[in-house]
């Protein structure tokens, strides 16, 4: 499938800010099964923009935007080609052994009511990857879609109690079950193609891998209790979402900061190629 | 019975005391009380303090400074010397090989475990090439003696070890109230330690510049080692920033100025790992730099300690230190550690379950004498509750022997008495090699039979002479 994507964020001040920098995972690089066929990330200030790659093998640009700032416009747009279905994820950049990904971090911990949720649901399932369908499917059974209660901060552990959260929360939740079940597993940021026609979105999308020793790293997103398609478009891969959050900045000065965020992500029409 | 460093055990005074033994006989218990009332004075005029996590008097309280020396012969210290030498040539080349090859990991050295899921390991520090090749720049070594022949290193700390301001102090005390005693013996100086530092901290700066800019980054006046942060800072002559004076335009740190932005290319930093970027570690830290990290990487500000030493210095790793020295630097190690049990190795978590009266056991990543328990001097239902928390996260914690540290002559109410000591030398490393000032921060436990020296849990400190002969 050939997607386009295009994903604007605009920041808006009521005084300026005196500077802005922020750290961008925004570029997805190609793999097998997923080509990446032109990627712009443009900025309509004359902002430093500085490419390189993260710990993890992202690309990565910093942003640096010397004041006064009264607005910020980001805007991406590209066009990825993706293939298969069997959410085997093959040919990423992959910088440490998946061991590394049993860390636990402070959004991916999990208390004594998770365990015992994580313990239960494994339990009955032979070999990891039934394992990892059955805590994919519990999770999207017990855990409510609901943009209000969560936030960027919520803990899986928290967003557990609240049995409520978005697509991050449910992801976390997956993480923080599998690494505890002994499963290496990592938070993936990117978009995904919805098959129900949503174009316009307000985010991007996020999803889990797991490691299967005999299949190697395989996408499971708990948001839709599927494993990942060709309508998926992987960005960033980290150990939760702050490694790989598409934004992470902050500034000095400024107030009332407004931001509003418009994602596209719609099949290509061949006709567009450039 | 604990090695006493002034007495043999026929109660002969030891060669390396025979100065402070005949000093004592001269003065009169009343001088005596004097200058301790004055050395107190001093302190607190000083504002040498320390906040003691937990305590519920809060705020902040002085340190018991102990005006009877510790000394050394200067035998005794190029011995150790020696060691610390090679201790943290060990740690520097361990680190480089974490963060690099990591062939202590392939040729199971170390079990990869205690790197990849060791909280102080920072995936984002893998393939960089840390400016000069050095991680630890300033090491704090904690040692101690059980006899006359070695030292025991207790602990390393490669993070951002504190204390060596009451290694100064100590000594400025020791020339206002001891000046008799402090004559009457060749004594080696420290007073150098910050010249030392600012050195150490110019040598590794990246950019071939003739005049570096160094600054040193504190948390700021609420943190406990406050005291320490400006008085160093002062002593070199350096700026003791917070992360809000500093920002990052384009990969370059600089300092905000009365006359404009200017750049900063070494940063000692006194501040954690977790807090020193919210673009890439904690987000919510307002003590830290956004965009240092970058900078760092960048190749544009050498950062003093490195990120991710941590992965050097906790209890866990301690213990595979012997074997790194011998795998990395090829030399059998000079100083000993003490003999460890790791409890997430099933056999030892038995072994030190049978024996938790005898054994001191610590948390891996614990410091200043936090939930760690001294067997010998536990109450049986410590113990029971130590057990249950030790069973249900073995691989939180290490034991070791309880160790009879070796004593010294120390002030207490009736007059003079042994009590137990460790040693924490500071040992800095530059572009143009190691640097240790003789001695070090001598901490003692003031309370009787008391084996804890940490300030945080009643221990004082010592001025430590390194004497020649």
């Amino acid at each position: 499938m050939r997607i386009a994507i295009q994903h604007r964020t605009q920041y808006s001040y009521d005084t300026p800010a005196r500077s802005i920098i922020q750290m961008l995972r925004l570029t997805p690089r190609s793999h097998e099964g997923q080509t990446v066929h032109r990627w712009h990330v443009e900025v309509d200030q004359d902002a430093d923009l500085r490419a390189g790659e993260d710990a993890f093998g992202n690309i990565m640009h910093v942003l640096s935007l010397p004041g006064p700032v009264d607005s910020l416009t980001l805007s991406l747009h590209g066009e990825v080609e993706t293939a298969g279905a069997d959410g085997i994820v093959r040919g990423t950049v992959e910088r440490f052994p998946p061991r590394l990904f049993l860390r636990e971090t402070p959004l991916t911990g999990v208390n004594p009511d998770l365990r015992a949720y994580a313990d239960a649901v494994v339990r009955g399932a032979t070999g990891t990857l039934d394992r990892l369908h059955a805590l994919m499917n519990a999770i999207r059974a017990d855990i409510a879609f609901d943009t209000s209660p969560t936030n960027v901060t919520t803990t899986a552990a928290e967003a557990f109690t609240l049995k409520r959260g978005v697509c991050q929360d449910l992801t976390h939740v997956f993480i923080a079950c599998a690494r505890d079940a002994g499963i290496p597993a990592r938070y993936i940021g990117g978009h995904l193609y919805r098959s129900d026609g949503a174009i316009l979105q307000e985010a991007g999308h996020a999803w889990a891998e797991a490691y299967v020793e005999e299949l190697g790293w395989v996408g499971f997103d708990p948001a839709n209790g599927v494993c990942v398609t060709d309508s998926y478009v992987r960005v960033s891969a980290g150990l939760d979402y702050l490694g790989a959050a598409p934004v992470r900045g902050t500034r000095m000065g400024g107030t009332s900061e407004r931001m509003s965020v418009d994602v596209r992500v719609n099949q290509a029409s061949f006709q567009s190629q450039s | 019975m604990a090695f006493d460093e002034m007495h043999t055990e026929g109660g002969a005074v030891r060669s390396a005391y025979a100065g402070v033994a005949s000093w004592l006989e001269t003065v009169s218990a009343d001088q005596l009380a004097r200058r301790r009332a004055e050395a107190e004075l001093l302190y607190r005029r000083g504002g040498i303090t320390f906040s003691v996590y937990g305590d519920t008097q809060g705020g902040e309280r002085i340190i018991p400074h102990d005006l009877l020396p510790r000394i050394l012969s200067a035998a005794e210290w190029s011995r150790l010397a020696a060691g610390l030498e090679q201790r943290v040539r060990a740690l520097n080349m361990y680190l480089t090989d974490i963060y690099g090859p990591q062939e202590t990991l392939k040729a199971g050295i170390v079990p990869p475990d205690l790197v990849w899921r060791n909280p102080a390991f920072r995936p984002e520090m893998m393939g960089f090439k840390v400016p000069h090749g050095i991680y630890v720049h300033i090491a704090g070594i904690d040692v101690v003696r059980v006899d006359g022949d070695d030292f025991y290193v207790l602990e390393d700390n490669a993070r951002t070890p504190s204390g060596v301001s009451y290694m100064l102090g100590g000594r400025e005390i020791s020339m206002r109230l001891m000046p008799d005693l402090l004559a009457s013996h060749r004594v080696a100086p420290i007073e150098n330690y910050p010249n030392e530092l600012l050195a150490v901290l110019c040598s590794v700066a990246p950019r071939d510049r003739s005049e570096p800019t160094v600054v040193l980054l504190t948390p700021g006046q609420f943190n406990s080692a406050y005291y320490e942060h400006s008085y160093l800072a002062d002593r070199m002559g350096v700026e003791p920033v917070e992360g809000r004076d500093l920002f990052v335009q384009n990969d370059v740190v600089f300092m905000r100025t009365t006359k404009g932005p200017r750049r900063v290319d070494v940063i000692y930093r006194r501040i954690d790992d977790d807090f020193l970027d919210s673009l890439v570690f904690r987000p919510d830290s307002l003590l830290g730099v956004p965009g240092l990290f970058a900078a760092y990487t960048a190749g544009n500000v050498t950062l003093a300690n490195a990120l991710g030493t941590g992965v050097a210095d906790d209890k866990d790793i301690y213990s595979y230190m012997p074997e790194i020295t011998r795998f990395l630097l090829g030399e059998e190690p000079i100083l000993k550690n003490v003999p460890t049990w790791r409890c997430r190795e099933p056999e030892a978590l038995a072994y030190v379950c049978e024996h938790l009266p005898e054994l001191v056991v610590k948390r891996v990543d614990g410091s200043g004498g936090y939930g760690m328990l001294v067997g010998p001097h536990a109450t049986v239902a410590e113990r029971a509750a130590f057990k249950v928390m030790l069973q249900a996260n073995p691989e939180r914690y290490i034991a070791q022997p309880t160790l009879a540290l070796s004593t010294c002559p120390t002030f207490v109410e009736s007059g003079v008495a042994p009590r137990h000591v460790d040693l924490r030398p500071f040992v800095l490393t530059g572009r143009h090699g190691v640097r240790i000032v003789p001695g070090g921060l001598t901490r003692v436990a003031l309370r009787e039979n008391s084996l804890v020296v940490n300030s945080s849990q009643g221990g004082g400190t010592k001025d430590t002479w390194v004497v020649e002969r």
